[in-house]
């Protein structure tokens, strides 16, 4: 009986992940087919040959290297510092620091975050156009400097965690309250910044909305909406039949760093998952 | 009378100092907070009562965009009950398959964290890409699954071409996207002491019985903290029917975010946009208010 449902665990759960992986399977392989081997029923689910070339052809196809240097200079970057920076030294003051009036700003901090960005989507262009911000990164990056809900609280939770005694210490020899939050603290709660730093770069990798309604020029998009153009680009050029094993392609280069990241920071992604469910 | 008085707060030199202290710390936040959030909010709200195509400063208009919306708005009750439809069911999906997954990885399996990884991958993966990829996965003719049936002699499935598939579609691929939640399960189900199955054993519970007395209860504040993130997004889906479907077949998908984006960005009508803004913060709160309300009902809180 226990082997019966041992078993049965096993198969289920064996069962589930090939449906799971087989969207990416299916990515990768296409990625590789020629125009013949794309659309033959039934499907080819080994394409023999493999038109490696593809991947070269497909980020040669549109301006890839923009976008990537685009993504990953004027988004990722930029912003990751300026949210990893200003949510950590903010939740410093929601957490570390007894003051009147904490408890109800940090409520409307957390409150924020229910605010459809839908409905800040029009005054914020509005914004953003006065300025002239329009077809710049800076609409996409400047506000994350002053902080973002989500990760003040996921910060927040770290200081929370670690013992009053040490900052009272600190106080006792006269250090003061910048110098606590930048020569004790920043070091302790490395981990958490790690989580925010992780998610920021995630985020901008993939965000389309955002860049979407800022950015106009191609010259200026990112990866996410790289793809997109792609699909434009290769469709127009009159090689249709092409427009899939291209995409693929694309989308598989685009996915890769994501996977690697995850490999190497595989603790850090379940860590700070984890820890924003667990006292929500 | 004069204990009320007594308790008039009264800062001492210390608390003055760390309110300044504080205050400086959450300063970035609190400009933030005013530039970003407040006076958008206030602007929005005033932009929803008037006419403005960024061209022509804003007229006011009253209710107008409001009645308009409700009364001569021939898309909104298609894409107010498009999103109803895909919130209700995909949310509390998406939440029972993560819960179920965490569930079956709980137990003692091998290769338990390369498991993980399958499941949880689909919710790291651009949205791009994700369209992209499913869009010709379930392509009528060429996608992996209907060339394989009609290889097999089968007929194909038109799966995002045919008006009534095409919302269940999304909704797999939403279900199909929920790792972070089954993340979050698997760590709170580890958390769960094992002296509290233990128990259970000796009282001789089945496994069906520590699953719903045990592990279900254990884990209600995070499937009600699951459900309120999940409504909260689920109410904006925006870039997957975008690129996926682009609103179609026939309005299918045509999302409440959709009519709103195309309002502003399409129609250059930001008032009326505005107001369709308002309309869905009103009901984003509404929804998240009832949750909060129904959780006494059902959500643990263990020895709180």
């Amino acid at each position: 009986m226990k082997l019966l449902l041992r078993t049965g665990l096993y198969l289920l759960l064996f069962g589930l992940a090939i449906t799971y992986f087989l969207p990416f399977y299916w990515m990768v392989t296409s990625a590789v087919k020629d125009d013949v081997q794309v659309f033959q029923v039934p499907p080819v689910w080994i394409p023999s040959p493999a038109y490696f070339r593809n991947f070269a052809d497909a980020w040669g196809a549109d301006t890839f290297n923009r976008y990537l240097f685009n993504t990953v200079f004027l988004y990722a970057i930029p912003l990751t510092i300026g949210v990893t920076f200003s949510s950590a030294f903010v939740a410093y003051g929601f957490a570390r620091v007894r003051w009147v009036g904490r408890n109800v700003l940090f409520a409307i901090c957390i409150g924020t975050m229910m605010i459809p960005d839908q409905v800040m989507l029009v005054p914020l262009f509005v914004i953003f156009k006065n300025l002239g911000w329009l077809n710049t990164y800076l609409p996409l990056v400047v506000p994350g400097y002053f902080g973002s809900a989500y990760n003040i609280f996921l910060l927040r939770q770290f200081y929370a965690s670690i013992p009053e005694e040490l900052s009272d210490a600190a106080r006792m020899d006269g250090c003061s309250e910048v110098g606590i939050f930048w020569r004790i603290m920043l070091p302790l709660v490395k981990p958490a910044l790690a989580v925010v730093a992780l998610f920021t770069v995630m985020y901008a990798w993939n965000e389309y909305l955002g860049p979407l309604v800022y950015l106009s020029r191609q010259e200026l998009f990112p990866l996410a909406l790289g793809i997109g153009h792609l699909r434009g680009n290769v469709g127009q050029i009159g090689n249709v039949k092409f427009a899939y094993p291209y995409l693929m392609a694309a989308s598989t280069l685009v996915t890769l760093p994501i996977i690697i990241a995850f490999f190497f920071a595989q603790r850090t992604f379940i860590e700070g998952i984890s820890l924003t469910g667990i006292k929500g | 009378m004069a204990v009320a008085k007594m308790r008039q707060p009264r800062l001492g030199r210390r608390e003055w100092q760390n309110l300044g202290v504080g205050l400086f710390f959450v300063s970035p936040w609190l400009i933030g907070f005013l530039i970003w959030v407040l006076y958008p909010l206030g602007s929005s709200l005033y932009y929803s009562f008037t006419r403005y195509d960024l061209l022509r400063p804003p007229v006011w208009l009253g209710l107008q965009n409001y009645i308009e919306i409700f009364t001569d708005d021939p898309h909104f009750g298609t894409v107010t009950y498009n999103t109803f439809y895909y919130v209700v069911l995909s949310v509390p999906l998406g939440v029972v398959s993560a819960f179920l997954l965490a569930t079956l990885l709980n137990n003692d399996v091998r290769g338990r964290s390369l498991f993980r990884t399958i499941f949880f991958f689909p919710a790291i993966v651009p949205a791009v890409v994700t369209a992209m990829v499913w869009q010709f996965l379930l392509h009528t003719q060429y996608g992996a699954i209907n060339a394989t049936l009609a290889g097999w002699g089968f007929k194909t499935i038109p799966f995002i071409s045919n008006p009534t598939l095409a919302k269940p579609s999304l909704i797999l691929i939403h279900i199909w996207a929920q790792g972070n939640a089954m993340v979050i399960f698997l760590a709170t189900l580890q958390d769960v002491p094992r002296t509290l199955y233990e128990a259970a054993i000796v009282d001789g519970a089945n496994a069906w019985h520590k699953f719903w007395h045990i592990s279900v209860p254990m884990c209600t504040p995070v499937i009600l903290f699951n459900l309120i993130m999940g409504f909260i997004g689920g109410f904006q889906s925006f870039t997957l029917p975008w690129l996926l479907t682009g609103g179609g077949p026939n309005d299918a998908t045509e999302f409440y975010a959709l009519h709103l984006y195309r309002n502003a960005f399409q129609y250059l009508r930001m008032g009326k946009a505005s107001a369709l803004a308002w309309i869905l913060f009103v009901v984003v709160v509404l929804f998240t208010i009832l949750l909060f309300r129904s959780s006494a009902r059902w959500v643990y809180y263990g020895n709180e």
